[in-house]
C-alpha cells in the first residue's frame, strides 16, 4: 500500500531532465560503439579503401604477450580474491560480533584504503616491496591488490550481518550448537551471499587496476590492463580496438548475469 | 552489543577475527605510508638510491612555482570534473529514479556497464574517437566542414573530456541510490504549501539528498585528484598533472625523496578537501533545513 502510493507520487522528469540523461548516455556509449566498429574494420594497402574483417580478433588472440597479459591478470585475481575475501569477511565478523580494545581506531582504518589515493598506495607498497628485497612480480601484485580490495569485502559482508536476526545464532546455541557449528550451520550461509559478492568486487578490482599494478609489477609479470597501456601509448591499432571489444563484451555480460540490478544484488549501491 | 549475542559467537572468541586483518593493514599500509613520509625528508643519491641524510629540500622544492603550477591545474581538474559530474549527475540520477519500473532497470544496466568496464579501455576509446583518422575527423571531412582531418586530440580539453565521463558513474550511482529513497510527495506538499518549483528543489530536494551528494563527490574528486591514467593517454606531452608528475619522479627520475614528499602534498590536499566537502554540506545542510522548517511553520 505504502509503496503504491509512493510510486504514483514519483513524478515524472521534466523535459530537460531527460534531455542531459539522453545526451550524457550517448556520450558515454558513442566511443564504445566507434571502438567496437573500428574492430571489424580493415584498410586495403593498395586501394585504401575499408573492408569488414574479423582479422584482428584472430590477431589480438594469437598475440603472445596478450596472453600472457590476460594469464596474469587472471592468477593474480584468482588469489587477490582469495585473500581480500578471508581478510574482509574475518575482519566484518569482528567489528559486527565482537568487542575489543581499539575496535574504533580499527573500523575508521578499514576505510583508509579507500580514501588513499591510488597513485600514493602504489608507491608506499612499491618502496616498501624493494624496502624488503621482494622480487617486483605477480606475487607482490597479489599482495597489493589484497590491501586495496579486501575493504570492499569487509562492506558487503557487514552489510549482510547487519541485516540478519542475531536471535538464530542465539537459537543453535541455546540448542547445544557448538560456537563452530553455530557458525559453519547458520552464519555463514546467511552471510555468504555477502561474502560473494564481496569477492566478485574484489576479482574486478583486481581485473580492472592499472595504476597500483603498474607501480608494483616487475619485469614480464605485466597483467592485461598493463599490456593495453603500453601498446596504446605505441599508438592506435586495430587488434587493441578488438582486444578492448572483447573486455566490453566480457563486462556486459558479467553485468548483465551477475552485477543485475534487477536482482537486487545492491552491488552497485555499494561501490 | 546486545548481551543475548554473548551466547552466539562468543565475544571473547570472535575478536580473534580481527587479528589477520589488524596485521595485514599494519603490514601493508600503516609502515609503507611511514615509510614514504620518512623518505619525503631524506636526500636522493647520485645513481638514485637514497641518501640517509635528513632535508626539507624536497618540500621546498615542491612549492616551487613550476610544482605549484601543476598542483593547482590538479586541483583545478579535479573541481572542475566534480563540479561537471554533479550537474549532469543529478539531473541523471533523477531521471533514473523517476523513470518507469520497465525503464529503470534497463538505464540502470546502462550506467553500470561504464562502471565496471576497465577504465584504460574506456579512456582509449575516447583516443579512437578525436583521433586524426577517427570517426569525428572522418565525418566532418566527409560533410565537407573541413579539408583535412584537425588534430583534436592530445589536448585540455580531451583531459577534461576523459576526466568528466570516466567519471560520472562514481557521482551517479550514490546519487540514484539517494533519489531513490527519497519520498517524492515530499515535493508535492511542498508544492501544496506554495513552495515554487525552484524553492522545492533547492529547500526540499537538495538538503534530502545531501547525503548522495557528498559521497558522489568525494568519489569523484578525490580519485580525480591524483588521475594518472587519462592526463597520460589523451594530454600528451602538453599536460602534466599531480599524478603524473608523481609517476614520472618514481618511474623515470628515480627522485624517490622528492616523489615522496609530492605525494605527501597530494594526501594533504585529498584530507583537506574530504573535511571542507564535508563540512561545507553538513553546514549548509543544516542552515538549509531549518530554513525549511521556519518557511514550513
Amino acid at each position: 500500500m505504502k509503496a503504491a502510493l509512493l510510486h504514483r507520487s514519483k513524478p515524472s522528469a521534466k523535459w530537460f531532465v531527460k534531455l542531459i540523461t539522453t545526451f550524457t548516455f550517448l556520450l558515454l556509449y558513442i566511443p564504445l560503439v566507434c571502438l567496437v566498429a573500428y574492430s571489424f574494420v580493415g584498410t586495403d594497402p593498395v586501394s585504401g579503401a575499408s573492408f569488414f574483417t574479423w582479422n584482428w580478433y584472430s590477431e589480438a588472440l594469437k598475440d603472445e604477450g596478450l596472453r600472457s597479459g590476460l594469464w596474469i591478470s587472471l592468477w593474480v585475481g584468482l588469489w587477490s580474491t582469495l585473500g581480500a575475501t578471508i581478510l574482509g569477511t574475518t575482519a566484518a565478523i569482528a567489528l559486527e560480533r565482537a568487542s575489543f580494545p581499539g575496535k574504533k581506531l580499527f573500523d575508521a582504518f578499514t576505510l583508509v584504503p579507500l580514501i588513499v589515493p591510488e597513485i600514493v598506495m602504489g608507491l608506499s607498497l612499491l618502496i616498501w616491496f624493494v624496502a624488503l628485497g621482494l622480487t617486483l612480480g605477480a606475487f607482490s601484485i597479489i599482495l597489493a591488490h589484497i590491501t586495496f580490495s579486501f575493504s570492499y569485502v569487509i562492506i558487503t559482508v557487514r552489510t549482510r550481518l547487519k541485516d540478519f536476526d542475531p536471535s538464530l545464532e542465539e537459537a543453535a546455541r541455546d540448542l547445544g550448537a557448538t560456537p563452530a557449528q553455530t557458525f559453519w550451520k547458520v552464519t555463514f550461509p546467511l552471510i555468504w551471499p555477502g561474502i560473494l559478492s564481496g569477492a566478485l568486487m574484489a576479482f574486478t578490482l583486481s581485473f580492472d587496476d592499472f595504476l597500483i599494478t603498474f607501480f608494483t609489477a616487475g619485469v614480464g609479470s605485466d597483467t592485461l590492463p598493463i599490456k593495453l597501456y603500453s601498446m596504446i601509448k605505441y599508438g592506435i591499432s586495430p587488434k587493441v580496438n578488438a582486444l578492448s571489444t572483447l573486455i566490453l563484451l566480457a563486462t556486459i555480460l558479467m553485468v548483465l548475469f551477475i552485477f543485475n540490478p534487477k536482482k537486487k544484488t545492491g552491488l552497485a549501491a555499494h561501490s | 552489543m546486545e548481551p543475548h549475542l554473548k551466547n552466539s559467537l562468543s565475544k571473547s572468541k570472535t575478536y580473534w577475527f580481527a587479528i589477520p586483518t589488524i596485521g595485514w593493514m599494519i603490514w601493508f599500509l600503516v609502515i609503507p605510508l611511514i615509510i614514504v613520509f620518512i623518505y619525503s625528508f631524506l636526500t636522493k643519491g647520485i645513481y638514485g638510491g637514497i641518501v640517509y641524510r635528513s632535508t626539507l629540500e624536497n618540500y621546498s622544492r615542491a612549492f616551487d612555482w613550476l610544482y605549484f603550477g601543476i598542483f593547482f591545474q590538479s586541483v583545478k581538474l579535479a573541481l572542475f570534473t566534480a563540479i561537471f559530474c554533479l550537474l549532469i549527475g543529478y539531473p541523471m540520477a533523477y531521471a533514473l529514479a523517476t523513470a518507469s519500473q520497465k525503464l529503470r532497470p534497463v538505464l540502470l544496466t546502462l550506467l553500470v556497464v561504464p562502471f565496471w568496464t576497465n577504465f584504460v579501455v574506456r579512456t582509449y576509446a575516447l583516443k579512437v574517437m578525436f583521433a586524426d583518422q577517427g570517426p569525428i575527423n572522418s565525418l566532418a571531412l566527409s560533410l565537407g566542414l573541413i579539408d583535412a582531418p584537425i588534430t583534436l586530440s592530445n589536448s585540455y580539453a580531451m583531459v577534461w573530456l576523459g576526466m568528466v565521463t570516466n567519471y560520472l558513474p562514481y557521482m551517479v550511482l550514490p546519487l540514484y541510490v539517494t533519489l531513490e529513497k527519497f519520498d517524492f510527495s515530499l515535493l508535492e506538499a511542498g508544492r501544496d504549501l506554495g513552495a515554487s518549483g525552484w524553492n522545492n528543489f533547492w529547500k526540499v530536494l537538495i538538503p534530502l539528498t545531501k547525503h548522495g551528494i557528498v559521497t558522489g563527490s568525494i568519489l569523484v574528486f578525490t580519485p580525480a585528484l591524483g588521475e594518472f591514467l587519462i592526463p597520460d593517454l589523451l594530454g600528451g606531452a602538453k599536460t602534466m598533472l599531480m599524478g603524473n608528475l608523481i609517476t614520472e619522479q618514481f618511474l623515470k627520475m628515480r627522485d624517490w625523496p622528492f616523489g615522496s614528499a609530492l605525494s605527501m602534498v597530494l594526501m594533504a590536499v585529498v584530507l583537506a578537501s574530504l573535511v571542507v566537502i564535508i563540512r561545507l554540506w553538513m553546514k549548509e545542510s543544516e542552515a538549509s533545513s531549518s530554513e525549511t522548517m521556519r518557511d514550513a511553520a
